[in-house]
């Protein structure tokens, strides 16, 4: 793919004479069908950081708009040092762990099944994708009010035919239920990704190991999971960087009380309901820090799945 | 992706007891996971007392009502206005972003800019950024030019928001055309917006659709910006089922009726973009 498209421009000018103008002009030319979207996206996504930076150095209650001063790291000390804010980080590490490898593990499973042939294949696929094409909020008040609800919801329901006890799941495990509806949420993600990098498995590789008497097991491990696992690491970072972000299933299922508060829920109450702008940006600056780190293990699997694709096409 | 057209592969004969029985292991996986819908669905058509008792009433009588109440026949809001809303904001934002995407995408693949992967990249690495972090400016922003409450300020962010994966994917797409084809339109005296429509746009068709239906889907189930961008006037179907709610009673039947109505567009542009939902999901990087 590289060597195709990169043709045009990699080709030498061998006009004599060097037209050092409308070779510019050329450039100009080659770049301006890219400006308008790369413009737009530094305005609308750069600046926005930009102001974030400098308002987390700021003391600035909205309610009290003349009190703004200049505070230095002040806002970062007190993000820091303020227990609610650190627990909602260690709120949001466990969430996202617990989900991303729950609904990895999940993933794999399924799309092990779905790898084989058997009878109404595309139904079932179909049927698993559904939860992921729920919006948000709506499968958040799904779990909340019709599956979890202790007196009237489907679990207690159905734990009442086998005489089973009745708990409260969201107050009993308020993380955990939240965990669930988000696990049942993204499996599916994890389980379409997993499926194609089971499908670009070298089949010829697969059945010679069979030919030569490798069980199923010793396939999986030797030659399946190591292919995969670009895959996996795929799923995992971005399943991450949705997962941190999530708000939807925190607001609506707990509001973010009983320790489910996440950051970006955090962060959203700090400015919205306290009004604190100065440490909502610090605590959002933080947010940034955490996702960098995330991103830069996410950029660098991308860009050797790209690197390896490009160089098979 | 195709799953259902992968070649037969003989096997042995000893394999089919335990093919079967795996299927059918994947076949109570679907109904599992399926299964919060499937009540979700049946629940929206049970009257409300039905709705709330335990155990669960599978075989009470189907009813309208639930639905009935949710489009405002008790006296409640009326969903309309956001579900209008999040149509305005879904399909303007869907065609700004293909609009945007598809020359940049061109700049990146066929003819590409020195460097396309590094802008490539740095699409990407926007996407990567948490929302939440740039909220507060934005929300000081529109709150200045007094665009708070408009409609037009989420097209704008949306816009933001899918425009990386829409370039990303239409990058992939755009990778798989021929470069002679185009050179053969250009040397024909083919301008860059005729080539454009005339030659990529068709070629690329699948490729664009499944990238608008994949904007339209992150844009018709994004919450934070629209929760805390919008009141009244510009509320969408997102931010309207979470404000429904408050009311305390038996609401099971209309909150399911409402979960159902307001995520059918979405699972109508899923299961169309089925085939395309990983390479976007994946932003171009797994095909």
């Amino acid at each position: 793919m590289t060597a195709t498209t990169t043709a045009p421009v990699a080709a030498p000018d061998i006009r004599p004479g060097g037209h050092r103008r409308s070779d510019r002009l050329r450039g100009w030319a080659t770049r301006a069908p890219l400006l308008p979207a790369l413009i737009f996206m530094i305005a609308v996504t750069q600046l926005p950081f930009v102001a974030t930076l400098v308002i987390s150095f700021f003391d600035w209650n909205s309610l009290y708009p003349d009190a703004r001063e200049f505070a230095g790291f002040a806002n970062y000390g007190e993000v820091l040092g303020d227990s609610d804010l650190r627990r909602s980080v260690w709120t949001t590490i466990l969430l996202t762990v617990a989900v991303v490898l729950a609904s990895l593990v999940l993933g794999l499973l399924l799309a092990l099944l779905l790898d084989r042939r058997f009878h109404g294949r595309g139904i079932v696929r179909t049927l698993l994708i559904a939860p992921f094409l729920v919006v948000p909020v709506a499968a958040a008040l799904l779990w909340k009010h019709v599956l979890y609800n202790p007196e009237y919801g489907l679990f207690n329901g159905l734990l009442h035919y086998v005489g089973g006890p009745q708990p409260d799941w969201i107050s009993d495990t308020p993380l955990l239920a939240v965990e669930a509806a988000l696990v049942w949420q993204w499996t599916p993600f994890m389980m379409l990704i997993l499926l194609a990098g089971l499908q670009s498995r070298d089949q010829e590789q697969i059945e010679a190991a069979r030919v030569d008497g490798a069980s199923d097991w010793q396939i999986f491990r030797h030659l399946t999971l190591p292919h995969l696992r670009r895959y996996l690491e795929l799923g995992a970072l971005l399943g991450s960087i949705y997962i941190v972000q999530n708000f939807d299933a925190v607001f609506t299922i707990t509001s973010g009380g009983l320790g489910t508060a996440n950051l970006p829920y955090t962060v959203y109450q700090t400015f919205y309901q306290a009004h604190e702008n100065g440490l909502a940006s610090a605590a959002g600056v933080l947010v940034v820090i955490g996702s960098i780190i995330i991103a830069t293990f996410a950029l660098r699997v991308v860009s050797s799945l790209f690197r390896e694709e490009a160089s098979r096409a | 992706m195709s799953t259902v057209a992968a070649p037969d592969r003989g096997r042995p004969r000893t394999r089919n007891r335990k093919g079967a029985g795996l299927g059918l292991v994947a076949w109570l996986a679907g109904i599992v996971f399926f299964l919060p819908i499937a009540w979700m669905a049946l629940t929206s058509f049970h009257s409300e007392e039905d709705a709330a008792t335990n155990p669960p009433s599978f075989a009470a009588a189907l009813t309208l009502d639930g639905y009935r109440e949710f489009f405002g026949a008790g006296g409640g809001a009326s969903p309309w206005p956001s579900l209008i809303n999040s149509t305005v904001a879904s399909v303007a934002s869907m065609i700004l972003v293909l609009l945007l995407a598809l020359p940049a995408a061109y700049a990146l693949s066929i003819r590409p800019v020195k460097r396309w992967t590094d802008v490539l990249f740095f699409f990407l690495s926007t996407k990567m950024l948490p929302v939440v972090a740039g909220l507060l400016p934005l929300y000081l922003f529109a709150k200045n030019a007094g665009m708070l409450d408009n409609i037009w300020l989420l097209v704008l962010l949306y816009t933001s928001m899918n425009l990386p994966i829409a370039v990303w994917m239409m990058h992939s797409f755009l990778s798989e055309i021929p470069v002679a084809v185009i050179e053969a339109a250009q040397i024909d005296g083919a301008r860059l917006p005729t080539v454009l429509a005339r030659i990529i746009a068709p070629m690329a068709m699948p490729g664009i659709a499944a990238t608008a239906l994949i904007c339209f889907i992150f844009s018709w189930n994004e919450l934070l910006f629209a929760r805390v961008l919008t009141g009244v006037v510009a509320e969408t179907a997102p931010v309207f089922l979470t404000g429904f709610i408050t009311s305390q009673g038996l609401f099971l039947a209309k909150v399911c009726a409402a979960s159902l109505v307001i995520s059918l567009p979405v699972l109508a542009a899923g299961f169309a973009a089925q085939d395309k939902l990983v390479q976007g999901l994946s932003l171009g990087a797994v095909k």
